[in-house]
């Protein structure tokens, strides 16, 4: 038996657990731990610029690859510094480690330099925590934790180790060391019964729709998906975090629900008689108002998770489990269908939709971010692309905009929707996916306040692909703004540095497009390079994401962008359709109200006289 | 809205408590009442927890419960034929005329007096919540010095302690909503 330090333990554990690449930033009471750190050659360790970068980059590590992240940070602010990322990583199931150091354990409670209870504070956001403070004891929280962070439904686990236990010695013995929880059960299984029912429902359903959330890219379960909605024909449509578990390519996929989805899919949601929820948990952002969500429908979910069964929309059938393994019981149970009305009904609806699609308009001379998104799509289709978004506009509109076919290729906040996610993230996926294209759509918010870790790509040396959607804008909060509060633009406008030369002040390319035809020549510029590229694409000022329902609305009831025919005959490309009938009372502002009353049946009127042309060229 | 009895089994462990109580704030469920205490089991600690909310809520709450990786069983004894004890210990105000009157209550509760002085009594009452609420309100016109209350205990009565493998999510028709026990008898 070796006798080691309890921070060589913690690299010992690591290097075991397969870790690779770690992401961290050292500090007083993680001193030891990186000490021990040069003694591991074989695990590469990434200095970021943040420690909430850290988090971040251990979370796109996990979202690309499938395995756990690993952060390290220091004890007081070296923690509360990674609170986001790993509320963040919560929010969306992602499995990653978090390593941080704590005061001696005779200082414990004594307000000691640089001391904070992190246990206490991250309780609430990770899956579970431990306060490490024998040396003895880091083995076994470690090998504990990576179980937790990946088994069952994934999350984030934090190790709280006091700097006396990483520098005290133990016996090191990594068998003894085996998780023992006999509380903790991650694998569930349903009873026959339950299948039973469930395709019973499928069977006699008219109108079934597949509703397909992360849980499938989680559980590898897109052939099982593919193979029941076959089965029965049945379409199916995705949550923005599980978009990729199912091929946009597919004729399956209608493509995505909820408040930004497409009108045709919130509309099938409605008219549906069953809807088959996949590792999906019923979020308020792809339910709109509970009271008339999908009123007509029965409800199958199947969930690993069964605190989120009944949580947001009672179901008639509840299967528990891994999807991978319940979809292979309950597909044989399926009989073959063809549901040809049912596709009817929702081939009407898309063709409504067509006529809206911002693609179809011609160049006006401005420069819309659903062209540049759209652009990035076909110049990389036959590369192996992931994208990683901020949160924001430029996020659904990447969603509605970007195709992807495959799996973990779009990495995206959404649960906790955390400005400054895709930089970072999207290191920790290229660290993961090194051999793959990395593209980071962001805005120019978002973008400014994680911005510092272009010095860690510059460092490491790796390439990714910046996006910046910049409109000048916190953009989907002005769209609220806009929609909402009479268009009273309070603390949205903003300024950003050149984001060129912020880019060559790292010693990385900086491009800038305003320009619609000028796009597909900065990407395959961008392409051909082999630094970090950041690109200002200067786009529309005041572009707005359609369809939207707004919060807490009926999910049908979206507001809608005019047809492209109505668009170009009133020379105005800013109008837009308020929902064909009354909001409900979620505005306080009576002018939106009266406006929405107005609008029914035809298009509002135009909001804007006139408008200087290109007003947005800088 | 009712009140739900929830009996947790939890690893003794350092702020599993926190982790319990926090769970239910984040959650937003109002505790009435919560007890912990050790079992019979070396480290093994069992949680009474009451709780006032609907029965999807329950189930909401029993879910979560499990998902804390410290919490190895939880039941539910809402709808079982169940034993539910509470202690109080009530310092009342006394005067000479009064003090007989409040001995004669004092044991129509079959309740003990543990204290007594010039001005005051001191008496012990077990039994259940509701009873425990009658003897304040029956002694509080004479003036009550000092209350305490544990919160409530639950135990299921049978000899089955409870059940091995309680359902993770219960639906309306898993849900054993019955006596489990003829024979059991109140005493």
């Amino acid at each position: 038996m070796k006798k080691l330090t309890g921070a060589e333990i913690v690299w010992e554990c690591l290097q075991r657990e397969g870790v690779d690449v770690v992401f961290g930033y050292p500090g007083g009471a993680i001193l030891p731990t990186y000490d021990a750190m040069t003694k591991y050659p074989k695990i590469h360790h990434v200095l970021v610029r943040h420690e909430q970068g850290a988090t971040h980059m251990a979370d796109g590590y996990a979202r690309a690859s499938g395995k756990v992240g690993v952060a390290i940070a220091t004890s007081g602010p070296g923690a509360t510094n990674m609170v986001t990322g790993i509320a963040t990583a919560m929010m969306d199931s992602s499995p990653i480690v978090c390593i941080t150091g704590q005061v001696g354990s005779k200082a414990i409670g004594t307000d000691a330099f640089q001391e904070t209870d992190v246990t206490g504070v991250t309780l609430p956001i990770t899956k579970h925590n431990y306060l490490v403070t024998k040396p003895g004891d880091i083995a076994r929280a470690i090998r504990e934790a990576f179980y937790i962070a990946k088994s069952g439904r994934p999350g984030p686990v934090l190790v709280d180790i006091t700097k006396d236990a990483q520098q005290l010695t133990a016996d090191f013995d990594w068998d003894a060391a085996e998780p023992k929880l006999p509380g903790y059960r991650p694998n569930h299984t349903a009873p026959a019964s339950e299948y039973t029912k469930a395709a019973e429902l499928i069977n006699s359903a008219k109108r079934p729709l597949i509703l397909a959330g992360q849980g499938i890219i989680k559980s590898g379960a897109t052939a099982e998906v593919l193979a029941l909605a076959k089965q029965a024909n049945i379409p199916i449509t995705t949550t923005l975090l599980g978009i990729g578990a199912i091929p946009a390519s597919s004729d399956l996929n209608l493509g995505m629900m909820g408040m930004h989805g497409e009108a045709w899919v919130n509309q099938a949601i409605q008219q549906a008689d069953l809807l088959i929820a996949l590792g999906m948990r019923f979020d308020d952002r792809v339910t709109g108002n509970l009271k008339t969500y999908a009123l007509n429908a029965k409800k199958i979910h199947v969930e690993i998770d069964p605190t989120e069964v009944n949580k947001n929309v009672p179901v008639d059938v509840a299967l528990i489990g891994d999807l991978k393994e319940v979809l292979g019981e309950l597909t044989p149970q399926v009989k073959k269908s063809d549901h040809a009305d049912w596709w009817a009904a929702i081939a009407v609806n898309r063709g409504d939709s067509a006529v809206r699609d911002i693609k179809n308009l011609p160049d006006s001379g401005h420069l819309y971010a659903a062209h540049v998104i759209n652009d990035i799509w076909r110049l990389t289709q036959k590369r192996d692309t992931i994208v990683v978004t901020d949160v924001g506009q430029h996020q659904m509109w990447e969603a509605q905009y970007f195709h992807h076919d495959k799996p973990r290729s779009l990495i995206t906040s959404g649960g906790l929707g955390t400005m400054g996610f895709a930089l970072p993230a999207a290191i920790g996926a290229k660290f993961a996916c090194p051999e793959k294209d990395v593209w980071v759509v962001v805005g120019d918010g978002g973008f400014q306040m994680t911005s510092c870790e272009l010095a860690t790509a510059e460092q490491e040396g790796i390439k990714v692909n910046v996006a910046i959607i910049n409109n000048a804008f916190l953009g989907m909060v002005r769209q609220w703004q806009e929609f909402f509060y009479d268009k009273r633009y309070a603390a949205t406008p903003m300024t950003g540095p050149d984001f060129v030369k912020l880019a060559e002040a790292y010693r990385l390319t900086g491009l800038r497009c305003n320009q619609r035809p000028d796009v597909a020549e900065t990407v395959k510029k961008t392409l051909a390079d082999k630094k970090t590229v950041v690109i200002d694409f200067v786009v529309e000022k005041e572009d707005t994401v359609f369809p939207m329902v707004p919060a807490g609305a009926d999910l049908d009831k979206m507001i809608r962008r005019p047809k492209q025919d109505v668009m170009l005959e009133s020379g105005s490309d800013k109008e837009w359709e308020m929902p064909t009938s009354p909001l409900p009372n979620v505005f306080t502002e009576k002018k939106v109200e009266a406006k929405a009353l107005n609008g029914r049946g035809k298009a509002a009127p135009a909001r804007k006289a006139a408008k200087p042309a290109k007003s947005n060229r800088r | 809205m009712a009140k739900h009895t929830l009996i947790a089994y939890v690893e003794d462990v350092p702020g599993v408590l926190n982790r319990v109580a926090s769970l239910f704030r984040r959650r937003n469920f109002n505790i009435d009442s919560l007890t912990v205490g050790g079992t019979d089991k070396p480290g093994v600690s069992r949680l009474t927890v009451v709780v006032e909310t609907t029965e999807a809520g329950a189930r909401i709450v029993e879910a979560n419960l499990y998902k804390l990786v410290n919490v190895l069983r939880v039941d539910d004894l809402t709808h079982k034929a169940s034993l539910t004890r509470e202690l109080g210990l009530v310092k009342v105000k006394v005067t000479p005329e009064t003090r007989a009157q409040i001995l004669q209550l004092v044991d129509v509760f079959r309740a003990r007096v543990v204290d007594v002085d010039e001005k005051t009594i001191t008496a012990e009452v077990t039994g259940t919540p509701e009873k425990i609420a009658k003897f304040e309100l029956i002694l509080r016109p004479y003036g009550i010095a000092e209350m305490v209350r544990t919160g409530a205990v639950s135990m299921a009565r049978g000899h089955e302690p409870v059940s091995s493998a309680p359902p993770l999510v219960r639906t309306a028709d898993s849900d054993h909503h019955h006596d489990t026990s003829g024979l059991s008898m109140s005493v």
